[in-house]
């Protein structure tokens, strides 16, 4: 993929400069395996050294100097400010100090429900995929969750075959009625062609975004639900030449991601 | 309480709190000598049927020499806690497990686990009721607190509580709609350790994950330890000893017990034999290869360290002063 001007990029390059730019700096993100953790990564090493990276396990604070492959390996308490275990963690992620969560999924819908449990029938699956892991508790308890996929119409579907993780379950109100903590909710979805938000009162997916190069027409055709599109949809910025310099030569030299 | 909504899932381990705390009364409290070799706790520690659960998981300090002599023994129909990655994958690749409370098997980086989806898509793990990562947790600390069961703000309004044995109850306090899981008591619980003594005082450096609260859940406990230490030396920083004696009943030294997952400060992960066994996991046959390679045909965890190889092992120990 390329742009006028710009250094080639691939799409999984794309994925995660976009998400990096979301983090803020003096802030606490929930990061897990993959792409967040790239991301995450990254944005300290642009403009936010100051994130506080948070882990399932038990590290808190780490700073990313090498790649984890794993939220409980090493690497996620490398220099970090407190090493405890899960219980710390998802208990501070219940009390309302973590900002922000990174969600991934094999299927997602218009408010933002997200399956990795089963596709197909629960008692019969056709694939049974690896199960909620920390995903439901981050998805329940941070304040703003970011989902990073990429984006088709075999994942992007009216109906998921699983709520693993609540989106906005049925709409407005939905999460409260449940009994999820007030304020809480999918924030933003990042996929390989936009960046998408929530209507602030139907709480559907809306687009506010497409990557570079894309038309919306393909973002709504790898949609496999209607999607709502304002009348200014803003067009993303190629990652950088500084961004995917870092990315590709401190980040993830050894190129288990990119 | 009002009980909102109830999981459709089944309870795959018995709930009795009282019986809990009298097996807890009769467990030795002496301080006794139990060392002793995989075998030997797998044969007396875990039986065919048992509920068993691994900490941490996968690739870090992963009690991967008591799995494994799990496997060997071919200790079958068990009932698993799986929040798993490697450790889980060999007791599936085995066939021995018949029933799962699941929140996460998969091979993180490298993706699904094909023996979890060969085992639960054939019916041969005929149960799997799913929770969340907190949720698995959360319910070995109401076993550890002794009571039986905790609200929490996790799972509630998914399929993930729908399909599992938690309540939902509005609270007396609140009136807010809150879960309710079930304390969740081991029959085994497997955790491997940077240190132990010979009677079990247990020390972890790094994260502790879920040792804490899964040592107190387990009717039987067995440490594995990358090195027995002197209990003088436990003794001069009792703050570090995150799993007490009494809780113990065996103690395996295990130096690489967790490879070919890390160490954290000892020996790093062995990325070239979890890429053996990603590629080998994908199809039944090479998954049965793997199995006879490394479990079958090696006799015990030494003989499994010496196929493996010195230079290998040394390769991935962190240099003095390095960390």
């Amino acid at each position: 993929m390329t742009s006028p001007n710009s250094t080639p990029y691939n799409p999984n390059e794309l994925l995660i400069c976009t998400a990096s730019r979301l983090m803020s700096d003096h802030t606490t993100a929930f990061i897990g395996t993959g792409i967040p953790m790239l991301a995450a990564a990254l944005a300290q090493k642009m403009h936010a050294p100051n994130l506080v990276l948070v882990f399932e396990f038990g590290g808190a604070g780490a700073l990313l100097d090498l790649l984890p492959l794993a939220v409980g390996e090493e690497n996620t308490f490398h220099r970090a400010v407190s090493a405890t275990g899960i219980c710390d963690i998802m208990e501070t992620a219940q009390r309302g100090f973590i900002e922000y969560g990174f969600l991934g999924g094999a299927q997602v819908d218009p408010y933002g429900n997200l399956n990795t449990t089963v596709i197909g029938d629960y008692y019969h699956p056709k694939v049974r995929l690896p199960g909620s892991g920390g995903g439901n508790d981050v998805g329940s308890h941070c304040w703003q969750t970011i989902i990073i996929m990429r984006q088709d119409k075999r994942r992007f579907i009216e109906k998921v075959d699983f709520i693993t993780t609540p989106g906005y379950l049925t709409g407005p109100g939905a999460r409260e009625k449940a009994g999820l903590p007030p304020g809480t909710g999918p924030f933003r979805v990042v996929t390989n062609l936009a960046v998408m938000g929530f209507h602030p009162e139907s709480k559907r997916m809306m687009l506010l975004a497409t990557q570079p190069d894309i038309p919306v027409e393909q973002v709504v055709e790898n949609t496999g639900f209607e999607l709502i599109i304002p009348d200014k949809v803003e067009v993303n910025q190629s990652p950088s030449a500084q961004e995917l310099s870092i990315l590709r030569e401190e980040v993830d030299k050894d190129r288990y991601y990119i | 309480m009002e009980v909102i909504e109830s999981g459709v899932g089944p309870m795959i381990q018995s709930l009795d709190m009282n019986a809990f705390r009298e097996w807890n009364r009769q467990k030795p409290k002496g301080l006794v000598d139990k060392r002793m070799s995989e075998a030997e706790a797998v044969s007396r520690f875990v039986h065919d049927g048992d509920y068993i659960g691994t900490e941490l998981y996968g690739t870090v300090r992963c009690p991967m020499s008591l799995v494994n002599e799990i496997v060997r023994q071919g200790k079958k129909d068990l009932r698993i806690a799986g929040q798993g990655v490697f450790e889980l994958d060999m007791l599936l690749a085995a066939h021995l497990v018949k029933a799962l409370d699941i929140t996460y098997i998969g091979l993180e980086v490298y993706g699904v686990s094909e023996c979890l989806r060969r085992e639960v898509e054939s019916g041969r793990v005929e149960t799997c009721v799913d929770w969340s990562n907190a949720g698995i947790t959360w319910r070995f600390k109401a076993a550890a607190m002794g009571v039986p069961f905790l609200p929490v703000r996790s799972m509630l309004g998914s399929d993930t509580l729908k399909y599992s044995a938690a309540k939902v109850v509005q609270c007396p306090f609140t009136g807010d709609p809150i879960a309710l899981l079930p304390a969740l008591i081991l029959d085994v619980g497997l955790i491997h350790v940077h240190r132990s003594d010979k009677y079990g005082n247990a020390q972890i450096d790094g994260i502790s994950g879920f040792a804490a609260e899964m040592a107190r859940a387990s009717r039987r406990l067995i440490i594995s330890a990358e090195e027995i230490v002197d209990t003088e030396f436990i003794r001069q920083q009792p703050d570090r000893t995150i799993i007490p004696y009494y809780l113990v009943d065996g103690v395996v030294e295990a130096p690489f017990g967790s490879h070919p997952g890390e160490m954290c400060y000892v020996y790093k992960r062995d990325e070239a034999q979890i890429k053996s066994w990603v590629e080998a996991s994908k199809e039944e046959t090479t998954t049965q290869a793997y199995l006879q390679k490394y479990i079958y045909g090696v006799k015990d965890h030494r003989e499994y360290l010496d196929f493996i190889g010195k230079d290998q092992l040394e390769n991935l120990c962190y240099e003095r002063g390095q960390i």
